[in-house]
C-alpha cells in the first residue's frame, strides 16, 4: 500500500452537508472524507440518508449548506460545482447504480464508450479504447468479454462492466450503491477482492450497504448516519457487528429467535408448475409447505422468483401443472379466489404492487375486502366502518401515519409494509407468501416483519418465504430451497445447511460439484 | 440552466390555484397577439365579457354552450381518472345525437313522460356502446385507446354524414344533408321562455353530481380510483381491473353521448354533420382545466364557454376573427401542463457563470 505518504490530503472531502425537503432533514452537517486507496463503507438504515448523500456528491441535488472539495492530483482541494453530474465526472467521481444503467441491446464496449466520444469520432475510438481496457482489465481482475450484447450478460458482469465504464473515464473516486444486492455470496466475495485490489492501486472507494457482515469484512472504515447525521466515524478494525448494529439503530436490538415447532399436515402444493418465457420462467417447480412451517426460498434476484410469486398470488396462470391449498385446486383462481381461499400474499414490490400511493392509508388497508359487507352496502362505501377499522389497525399493526387519511405514498417503506401486513394478516389467512419482505427495511421494521412471520407460523399457517438475504432465511425457516434459472431444489431442513453450500446452490452447482 | 428538483405533497388548495392561475395566465397571454392584430386589450376582454355576462341573454347563451363542455369534460374526467385515454368524445357525442335523432323523429310515438327519457337513454347507450369497442381491444389485445378512440371520431362522423346523405336524410330539407327535425314531445323543455337554455344543462350538472358520488362514494369510484392510480396495485388487491376499466369506458361513452342528444334534442332540433364544433375535444381541455374533478368541470366548462361566446360576441363587435378563443382555450391546457410541472418540481435558475466556472 502506497497510501501512507497521501494519507493527509484526502481525494475527496464532504464539508457540512445539510439537506432539507421541507420540514424532513434528509442530511444534517454531515461532514466526511476519503483518501487515496481507501475502501469507505457507508452504512445505515433506510432513510438514514446515504443516497441523498451520494445524489448530492454526484450532482444530482444541489446541498442547501455546505460543499463537495475534491483533491486535484497535486494535492489541493477545490470545490466542485453542485448540482452538476457532468462536473463529477470530469472531476474524476464515477457512480455505480444499484439499477444499472446500461443499453442492453449495445455491446459492452460501446456502452463503455457511450457519452465520452462524440458520434462522429466513435468508431476511431474504438481500438484505442479496447487497449485502454484490455489494460485496466488485466491489472484488476475485472474480466468482462467486451463484444457480447449487454443483454447476455450475468449481473455481476453487469456490475463489472459499470465499474470499468467508471474507470475508463479515469475515476479516482468510485461510489456504489449497495453492490451486493444482486450478486451470490460468491460474487460478492469476487467483487471486495477486486475492489481491494483497486484500492491498493490509489481509488478511493465508498460502498453503500446495510450489510453489517461485509461492511466489516470488506472496508478500511465505516461512517454511519442515522436520521441523516453522521453518528459514527471509525476505522473497520476493532468494530464487531452489533456494535455497528445499535449505532445504526440508535437502540439496543433484540434478535427474533424462531421456537422449534412440530409442522403438522401438508397445507398447500404446488405440483409441476410450468410457467412464463424468456428469463422470468419456472420449470418443473414441485413445493410442499405444511401448516406451522415456514418454508423459505432463496436465489440470486431474477431466477424466477418473480414468477413464482405470480403464479401463487393468481396474478399469472401456470402453463401447467396443479396448484392446492387444503385439496382443493387453485390452478385457475383469479387473485380473488386465491384471497378468498385464504391465502395472503406480500408482494416483493411493495410501492409497486402492495399500495396505491395516491389513496389513503384507510382506503390501502380496505383495498382487499373493499366488497365485502362490513366496507360497503349496497355498492356504497361505508366510511364510518372503514375509519373505524383502519384507526384499529394503524393501532394495533403500529403504523406509523398522521391520521388514517394521509396518502400512502407519504410513509416510509416499512410503514407500507405494515399496511400490507395489516390488511393481509388480519383476516387470519392459512398462507401467507411473502416476497422479500425485509427488503429495503430497516433493522426495526424488519424484525417487526419477522416477528409478524413468526407468529404467523406459531399459530399453525404456512409461510413461504422469498429472499435473497440468506441471514433472514437461516434465521426464519424450518426448510429452505433455492431456486435457479427457473428450477426449484428439494427443501432441506434449515439445521443442516449453511450459506456456503446455500451459496453454491443459488449459483447453480449441485451438491455432487460442492463435494 | 433550469434545474427541477421533486417536491412533496399537494394540497387542494393548492391544485384549485393552479388552475385558476393557469386561466389568467392563458388570458394574459393571450393578449399578446391581440396587441399585435392591433386592439386594445382592455377593450376586446371588456367585450368578451360582456358578450359572455352582459346581459340575461349573454348569460343564458353562455350556459347553453357550456352545458355540452361540462357533458365531454365529465366523458373525459372519468375516463382519465382510471387512466383510460378516452379521445373519442367527439364520436360519441355524434353517436348519442344520431341515437336520439333516431328514436325522437317519431320511430316511436308517446307521451313526452315517457318520449324524453327514452331519446335521452338512447343518446347515453349509444355513446357508451362506441366506447365498449375500443375499451375491449384494450382490455383483450392491449390496443391502444388513444389511437382507437381518435380515429373513431372520423368513423363516426363520415358514418353520420352518409345517414345524413341517405337513410335519414329530411325529405323537407330542401336537399341539405340534415336528418328530420325532432318530435315536439322528445325534445328536451326549454329553461325559459324565448331563450335558448334546455334541461340538458339539468342533466349535465345532475351528470357532474353524480360522477362526484360514484368517484367518492361508492365501491365502483373505489375501484376506479385504484385502478387509475395503480394497476398493478389494484390488480395484486384482487380489484377486477378489466371490468372495471369496461365500465369506465360505458360511462365516459354515455357521458360524451348526452351531450350530442342535448345538442340535437335541446338545442338544435335536427341533426346535421357540424352539430359540434369540437365540443369533444374541448372536453379534454376541460377536464384537465378542472384537475380532473367532477365538481370542477362544471366551473371549467364556464370559462371555457364564456371564452367562446365572448370572443364570437367580440368578434362582431370588432372583426377580429374568434379563432382567437380557440388560442385562449389551447393556451389555457399549455398553462395547465406546465403548472403541472410547478406542481410536482421545485425550479432552481441557475446562473449561467457559475457553470461555466466549476465546467472546466
Amino acid at each position: 500500500m502506497e497510501t501512507d505518504g497521501s494519507q493527509a490530503v484526502p481525494i475527496l472531502k464532504l464539508d457540512g452537508i445539510t439537506k432539507r425537503f421541507g420540514a424532513l432533514t434528509a442530511n444534517g452537517d454531515v461532514s466526511l472524507e476519503l483518501h487515496r486507496g481507501e475502501i469507505l463503507a457507508l452504512l445505515g438504515e433506510n432513510g438514514a440518508g446515504k443516497t441523498t448523500l451520494m445524489n448530492i456528491l454526484f450532482g444530482h441535488y444541489v446541498a442547501d449548506e455546505g460543499k463537495v472539495l475534491v483533491g486535484s492530483n497535486d494535492g489541493d482541494l477545490s470545490a466542485l460545482e453542485p448540482g452538476s453530474p457532468n462536473a463529477a465526472l470530469v472531476a474524476g467521481i464515477g457512480m455505480v447504480h444499484q439499477h444499472f444503467t446500461l443499453a442492453e441491446n449495445l455491446s459492452a464496449l460501446d456502452n463503455i464508450l457511450l457519452g465520452t466520444e462524440t458520434l462522429s469520432a466513435l468508431k476511431s475510438a474504438r481500438l484505442p479504447a479496447r487497449h485502454k481496457l484490455e489494460n485496466l482489465m488485466s491489472r484488476s481482475g475485472l474480466t468482462v468479454s467486451l463484444d457480447t450484447r449487454v443483454s447476455q450478460l450475468s449481473v455481476g458482469e453487469k456490475q463489472r462492466v459499470e465499474i470499468l465504464k467508471a474507470l475508463y473515464r479515469d475515476a479516482r473516486v468510485l461510489v456504489l450503491d449497495e453492490p451486493t444486492a444482486v450478486l451470490t455470496p460468491q460474487e460478492s466475495d469476487t467483487l471486495f477482492a477486486t475492489l481491494k485490489k483497486l484500492a491498493e492501486d490509489g481509488l478511493g472507494i465508498i460502498f453503500i450497504s446495510h450489510k453489517l457482515a461485509e461492511v466489516l469484512a470488506s472496508s478500511h472504515r465505516i461512517a454511519i448516519l442515522r436520521a441523516g447525521r453522521k453518528v459514527a466515524d471509525l476505522p473497520s478494525d476493532g468494530c464487531d457487528q452489533r456494535q455497528l448494529a445499535e449505532l445504526m439503530v440508535g437502540h439496543e436490538i433484540t434478535e427474533t429467535v424462531r421456537e422449534p415447532n412440530q409442522p403438522g399436515a401438508p397445507l398447500f402444493v404446488l405440483n409441476g408448475i410450468f410457467a412464463g418465457q424468456g428469463r422470468d420462467v419456472l420449470h418443473d417447480v414441485n413445493l410442499e409447505l405444511k401448516s406451522g412451517e415456514i418454508l423459505g426460498i432463496a436465489g440470486v434476484s431474477g431466477n424466477g422468483q418473480t414468477m413464482l410469486a405470480r403464479v401463487i398470488s393468481g396474478l399469472e396462470t401456470a402453463a401447467r401443472g396443479s396448484i392446492q391449498l387444503e385439496g382443493v385446486d387453485l390452478g385457475k383462481a383469479s387473485v380473488r379466489q386465491m384471497i378468498d381461499s385464504g391465502l395472503a400474499r406480500i408482494p416483493e414490490d411493495r410501492h409497486r404492487d402492495g399500495v396505491v400511493g395516491a389513496m389513503t392509508v384507510s382506503e390501502n388497508l380496505a383495498i382487499e375486502s373493499i366488497r365485502e359487507p362490513e366496507n360497503q352496502r349496497f355498492g356504497l362505501l361505508r366510511f364510518t366502518e372503514l375509519r373505524e377499522r383502519a384507526r384499529n389497525l394503524i393501532k394495533s399493526y403500529d403504523i406509523r401515519c398522521q391520521s388514517e387519511n394521509s396518502p400512502a405514498r407519504l410513509l416510509s417503506g416499512g410503514n407500507i409494509q405494515k399496511i400490507v401486513l395489516a390488511r393481509t394478516l388480519e383476516t387470519e389467512p392459512k398462507v401467507v407468501l411473502a416476497a422479500q419482505p425485509s427488503r429495503g427495511l430497516d433493522v426495526g421494521a424488519t424484525s417487526d416483519v419477522h416477528k409478524r412471520l413468526l407468529a404467523v407460523r406459531a399459530r399453525g399457517a404456512g409461510v413461504i418465504l422469498i429472499s435473497e438475504d440468506l441471514d433472514e432465511l437461516l434465521r426464519l425457516s424450518d426448510r429452505i430451497a433455492v431456486i435457479h434459472r427457473g428450477v426449484l431444489s428439494a427443501a432441506e431442513q434449515t439445521e443442516k445447511l449453511d450459506r456456503g453450500t446455500l451459496g453454491l446452490s443459488m449459483a447453480g452447482h449441485s451438491e455432487e460439484d460442492a463435494a | 440552466m433550469i434545474r427541477l428538483e421533486p417536491r412533496g405533497p399537494v394540497a387542494v388548495s393548492r391544485l384549485i390555484g393552479v388552475s385558476f392561475a393557469a386561466a389568467i395566465a392563458a388570458v394574459v397571454l393571450a393578449a399578446i397577439p391581440m396587441l399585435f392584430a392591433g386592439l386594445s386589450v382592455f377593450e376586446a376582454y371588456g367585450l368578451m365579457a360582456k358578450g359572455a355576462f352582459g346581459s340575461l341573454f349573454a348569460f343564458t347563451e353562455m350556459l347553453t354552450r357550456a352545458t355540452p363542455l361540462i357533458l365531454t369534460g365529465l366523458a373525459a374526467a372519468v375516463a382519465f381518472r382510471a387512466k383510460l385515454w378516452n379521445i373519442g368524445a367527439e364520436g360519441q357525442l355524434y353517436a348519442g345525437a344520431l341515437a336520439a335523432v333516431a328514436v325522437g323523429t317519431g320511430m316511436i310515438s308517446a307521451h313526452p313522460i315517457v318520449l324524453v327519457p327514452a331519446v335521452v337513454l338512447a343518446g347515453a347507450l349509444a355513446g357508451g356502446l362506441v366506447m365498449l369497442g375500443p375499451t375491449l381491444l384494450k382490455t383483450r389485445l392491449g390496443v391502444d385507446e388513444v389511437v382507437t378512440t381518435l380515429l373513431l371520431n372520423f368513423v363516426i362522423l363520415l358514418f353520420v354524414q352518409m345517414m345524413l346523405e341517405g337513410p335519414m336524410k329530411d325529405p323537407m330539407g330542401m336537399g341539405w344533408p340534415q336528418s328530420e327535425p325532432i318530435l315536439d314531445e322528445a325534445a328536451l323543455p326549454k329553461l325559459m321562455a324565448r331563450m335558448r337554455i334546455h334541461w340538458g344543462l339539468i342533466i349535465a350538472l345532475v351528470c357532474a353530481l353524480g360522477v362526484y358520488f360514484l368517484l367518492k362514494r361508492t365501491v365502483w369510484g373505489f375501484e376506479i380510483r385504484a385502478v387509475g392510480e395503480n394497476a398493478n396495485a389494484a390488480r395484486h388487491a384482487g380489484i377486477p381491473v378489466t371490468a372495471t376499466f369496461v365500465r369506465v369506458g360505458l360511462i365516459s361513452g354515455a357521458l360524451a353521448g348526452l351531450a350530442g342528444v342535448g345538442e340535437v334534442a335541446g338545442l338544435k332540433g335536427y341533426l346535421t354533420a357540424d352539430l359540434s364544433p369540437g365540443f369533444g375535444y374541448s372536453g379534454i381541455v376541460v377536464a384537465m382545466l378542472a384537475g380532473l374533478s367532477p365538481i370542477g368541470v362544471v366551473f371549467a366548462a364556464l370559462f371555457i364557454a364564456s371564452i367562446f361566446v365572448g370572443a364570437d360576441s367580440m368578434s362582431r363587435a370588432t372583426g377580429v376573427s374568434n379563432y382567437l378563443a380557440d388560442l385562449i382555450v389551447a393556451m389555457a391546457l399549455l398553462c395547465v401542463l406546465v403548472s403541472g410541472l410547478f406542481l410536482r418540481f421545485k425550479v432552481h435558475l441557475v446562473g449561467r457563470n457559475a457553470r461555466k466556472e466549476a465546467g472546466r
